[in-house]
């Protein structure tokens, strides 16, 4: 049992304590989580600091556990972590313990409440850490099971209807998926679901036709829960009905589930097929990029915004790993740098639109809607939300110094090369964004005060301001101070484009 | 039955002496002390249960008569069939306590039971026959146990469809029997590919409609639906349950020994049954409002997932281990949801599942562990399942069918979440005095233990699938 076991399922355990325990109070069961996530955050330091930059997807893999698990279908426990799956690793316990202690205000059903998000954060770990396809199906499925009922049992609005559409939506995903993995498990030789061992024999080069329909369902898996354009229409309900810190986890961990799925399985697995389809993912990337910026610009709903928002930056994470795999043959440099980027992206987003979710979570309890036009002026009664709102709204639309500027500025650089054209309409997405922000942040926090009575407009709680700070602090020191983790990604990265690399 | 040595039919022999033992004792014993034949059916059961795992170490053989198999299938089926036996006499112990036909009840289950582990191992067309009638029989009667207006229509309606299939059954040996001259599987394995195909073809229908009626899928499953909400809650999980055991290993055994070399196309039949099946059953189930019904159509769509390993069952190996494995998975998962609907008699319709969460957390997530484990939700074994199923048929080249499953799969998860989500709701304010409806009214002792132990197994066989999947791997069908 290596500590990565212990990192992946201490929240499952305490999880199930909590569930074994009825009569404990409501304040316990949140302390514990708060507890439980600053343990588990701190155990991921603690890793990241050991860590020895690995050379990515073929070895270099720390902390690994291989054990048997259903051999009879060639699956086993197989979890490890490499300069890919790090850094997501670190930002989704990062994430879990700030929407941790944004729950201490949490007042419904919180022991519930609480044991979903535990149940969550294994999953989600799990995933980031899962090297064989039926444990990384495993914790897929079961992320969608979770945030189902988050949505449904916490959320606003008309939330049971959209977490039902969250649930079917994503489900058709898994099952493509599903069928995408048993397509790969088939081709394999010996027959085996485990990651790596598919890596080194990449089963379907060769067999053009086998190894399309395999990367298109795998693809519309991962497409429907990253969310691109057209499988995105379930996020903006999901998003605006779900609670703040549902919406954070959605949007900073869940959404990545589908990307660091196309960088960890099907670009090392289908190398031949991704490079022949590369283009495909350039326009879907593109597309989203520009569809997801526009369809923001037109929202009056200051959480529907953020939620197309997290659109167009997934379209630049798919326009990053098309255009690696459309420039691997010619330039691995310029691969690596798209792949770096769109793992940074990752992260990135991860922290800010996590925060702004957050941030949108104390506009809803302070005025109890997310219309813009209700509100005004809030920079003048809160200070400190406006600070950290700016500041995280800078972020989201690429100002340098912050981390999102970090990782557009390689996904641009390193696509610009093999994918001119969608690279340059990639860049309306910014100009797009960067408006949408301005006028957002004057809505809400500039000119005179509008709507409902400002006495219940109080600045940051203790909760608040400790659970959104840290994800907009670490945003900025990313931002200035990158390279402790362009230096686990890069490794990987290059590792990823050679293999893509014919 | 020289050569076979007496010990190796010890489950059957321990089913058959519990339904004579029952019967006796229930005769000769005043009504209050009618418990004592609950206890003599649960002994029987595990008795058979431990027979039956016991017997799994053996080597595979046939009765020299060459009419019975002992096989994996057999081992499986009788191992599976015995512990849901076992499970719904103990879910049953809430509801026919103190019945006036408490013993009849359980003698009746036994010999249901024994008759469908005689069809699962069956290689003879005439023993195939003794078991059906075996696992039918019993069963009408039980369907109308509770002789109320409901019952009986259920149990009349399910006794006319069983007839007439039975009939058909018969029909189909016959013609089998003309176009092949045998009735033992391994002879007609022989003749059946000179005999002429359209005399094999409309055998082989007549035959599989009654079977196909035992197991409840298209286009056999009208009676259902009916039987399932009219007969009493705990028959109700058995016959969705138990008897599709015994009918499926049976189709399987059929289409893969006797028609082995037949010009009949027989996985293209069998596919398109399972897409059949799976998609009737979704659709109808959709807009269901009455648990019961609901698990009706659930489990004729459950048919469509496990035929698709029958349709596989020539091209690839793996389809057999994931048939067995499925039928296993399934039986717990569906014991458990029905186990779930027993422990709140009151409790019918969707609506009053409202809030559940809060008065029965141990219920809820029972039911929701069940319900999501018959979606197919990783890590229940329904899951394992499933992926194992859809392996087997993508690998026999049926990736159409895999496609319509997973179809089928989204859509079924859309009338199960209808059921899970007013368990998660928050119940609204109590509606007056209509305590009616109040789930918690009073909970049903045994189902509500069964129903929290068939959830735990459901993730436990999901978890721990290995060494099920290794065992069930090694073995294959006998003639």
């Amino acid at each position: 049992m290596t500590v990565l076991s212990v990192v992946v399922f201490l929240p499952l355990a305490a999880a199930a304590l909590l569930l074994a325990l009825p009569r404990l109070p409501d304040r316990a069961a949140a302390w514990t989580w708060v507890a439980v996530a600053a343990v588990d955050f701190a155990l991921v330091v603690a890793m990241w600091i050991g860590y020895e930059n690995g050379t990515g997807v073929t070895g270099g893999i720390a902390y690994e556990t291989h054990l048997r698990w259903i051999p009879s279908v060639g699956s086993g426990y197989h979890v490890g972590v490499d300069g890919l799956s790090l850094p997501l690793v670190a930002m989704t316990a990062l994430l879990f313990l700030a929407g941790a202690i944004h729950s201490l205000r949490e007042r419904r059903r919180v022991r519930a409440y609480v044991v979903l998000f535990l149940f969550l954060q294994t999953v989600s770990l799990g995933l980031f850490t899962a090297l064989d396809l039926i444990l990384f199906f495993v914790f897929f499925d079961l992320s969608i099971v979770g945030m189902y009922f988050v949505i449904a049992g916490w959320g606003h609005g008309d939330a049971v209807r959209s977490a039902l559409q969250f649930f079917l939506y994503t489900f058709v995903g898994s099952l493509a998926l599903l069928l995408g993995f048993i397509g790969l498990y088939l081709a394999a030789d010996p027959r085996t679901f485990d990651m790596v061992e598919l890596a080194r024999q990449t089963p379907l080069d060769g067999r053009a036709l086998a190894g399309a329909l395999v990367l298109l369902a795998i693809s519309v898996g991962l497409a429907v829960k990253t969310p691109t354009v057209p499988f995105h229409t379930w996020l903006p309900p999901a998003h605006t009905d779900a609670p703040a810190v549902g919406s954070a986890i959605l949007a900073g961990v869940l959404l990545k589930m589908g990307t660091y799925g196309f960088v960890r399985i099907a670009m090392p697995i289908l190398p031949e097929a991704w490079r022949s389809h590369a283009m495909v993912f350039v326009v879907v990337g593109v597309v989203s990029v520009l569809y997801g910026a526009l369809v923001a610009l037109a929202q009056t709903d200051f959480k529907r915004m953020v939620a197309y928002t997290s659109v167009n930056h997934m379209g630049y994470i798919i326009l990053g790993l098309g255009a690696a795999g459309m420039a691997a043959g010619a330039d691995v440099q310029a691969g690596t740098l798209a792949v770096t980027g769109a793992v940074t992206q990752m992260v990135a987003h991860g922290l800010l639109t996590g925060s702004l979710f957050l941030i949108a979570g104390v506009l809803y309890a302070r005025g109890g809607t997310y219309d813009m036009a209700s509100y005004g002026g809030l920079a003048g009664t809160m200070p400190k939300f406006a600070l950290l709102t700016a500041t995280a709204a800078f972020g989201s639309l690429g100002l340098p110094g912050l981390a999102g500027f970090i990782a557009e500025f390689q996904i641009f650089t390193g696509s610009l090369a093999s994918a001119p054209v969608p690279t340059a309409l990639a860049f309306l997405g910014i100009l797009i964004t960067a408006a949408l922000y301005l006028r957002a942040l004057q809505r809400v926090l500039l000119g005179r005060r509008t709507g409902p009575a400002s006495d219940r407009f109080a600045d940051l709680s203790a909760p608040e301001a400790f659970s959104i700070a840290p994800l907009v602090v670490l945003a900025v020191v990313i931002g200035v101070l990158p390279r402790f983790l362009l230096d686990v990604i890069e490794p990987a990265a290059r590792t990823v484009v050679t293999l893509v690399a014919p | 039955m020289s050569g076979v040595e007496p010990g190796a039919l010890l489950p059957e022999i321990a089913l058959a002496v519990g339904a004579v033992a029952a019967l006796l004792t229930g005769s000769w014993t005043p009504r209050r002390r009618q418990w004592v034949t609950r206890w003599i059916a649960v002994a029987a059961t595990a008795a058979a249960v431990a027979a039956a795992a016991a017997a799994m170490a053996r080597p595979a053989e046939v009765t020299a008569t060459g009419g019975y198999a002992l096989d994996l299938g057999t081992h499986l089926a009788r191992l599976v069939v015995a512990a849901g036996t076992l499970v719904t006499a103990l879910i049953a112990a809430d509801h026919v306590a103190g019945h006036r036909r408490e013993s009849e009840f359980h003698v009746l289950l036994l010999l249901g039971a024994l008759g469908t582990v005689v069809m699962a191992g069956a290689s003879d067309l005439l023993v195939l026959t003794a078991g059906y009638l075996l696992a039918s029989i019993p069963i009408y009667a039980l369907v109308g146990f509770g002789k109320d207006a409901r019952g009986t229509e259920a149990a009349l309606k399910y006794y006319l469809m069983g007839a007439l299939s039975g009939v058909l059954l018969l029909s189909g040996v016959t013609v089998v029997f003309g176009a092949g001259g045998a009735t033992d599987y391994a002879t007609l394995a022989e003749t059946l590919p000179a005999a002429p195909s359209s005399a094999v073809a409309v055998g082989t229908v007549a035959l599989l409609a009654g079977l196909l009626f035992k197991s409840g899928a298209v286009p056999a499953h009208f009676w259902i639906p009916d039987a399932t909400q009219g007969a009493p809650s705990p028959v109700a999980a058995f016959i969705t349950t138990v008897p599709k055991i015994g009918a499926l290993v049976a189709v399987y055994r059929f289409g893969g020994q006797a028609l082995a070399g037949a010009a009949v196309d027989w996985p293209l039949f069998a596919a398109v049954l399972a897409a059949a099946s799976m998609t009737l059953g979704n659709l109808a189930a959709f807009f269901q409002d009455d648990v019961r019904r609901l698990l009706a159509y659930s489990t004729i769509s459950q048919i469509g997932y496990l035929l698709m390993a029958v349709a596989a069952a020539r091209a690839a190996e793996s389809a057999l281990p994931s048939l067995l494995f499925y039928l296993a998975a399934y039986t717990v998962t569906n014991l458990g949801a029905f186990a779930v609907v027993c422990a709140l008699p009151r409790a019918r319709a969707i609506a009053d599942y409202i809030g559940l969460l809060r008065r029965r957390p141990r219920m809820a997530l029972s039911l929701i562990v069940c319900l999501l484990g018959l979606v197919g939700t990783p890590p229940t074994a329904v899951f394992i399942g499933k992926l194992t199923v859809f392996t087997a048929a993508l690998d026999a080249g049926l990736g159409w069918l895999v496609v319509v499953a997973a179809v089928n799969t989204v859509a079924s998860l859309f009338y199960y979440l209808r059921w899970i989500l007013p368990v998660f709701r928050a119940a609204p304010a109590r509606e007056g005095a209509d305590g009616a409806a109040e789930p918690s009214g009073d909970v049903a002792r045994w189902s509500a233990g069964i129903a929290v132990t068939a959830a735990a197994a459901s993730l436990g066989l999901g978890v721990a699938s290995s060494p099920v999947l290794g065992l069930l791997q090694s073995g294959a069908l006998l003639p």
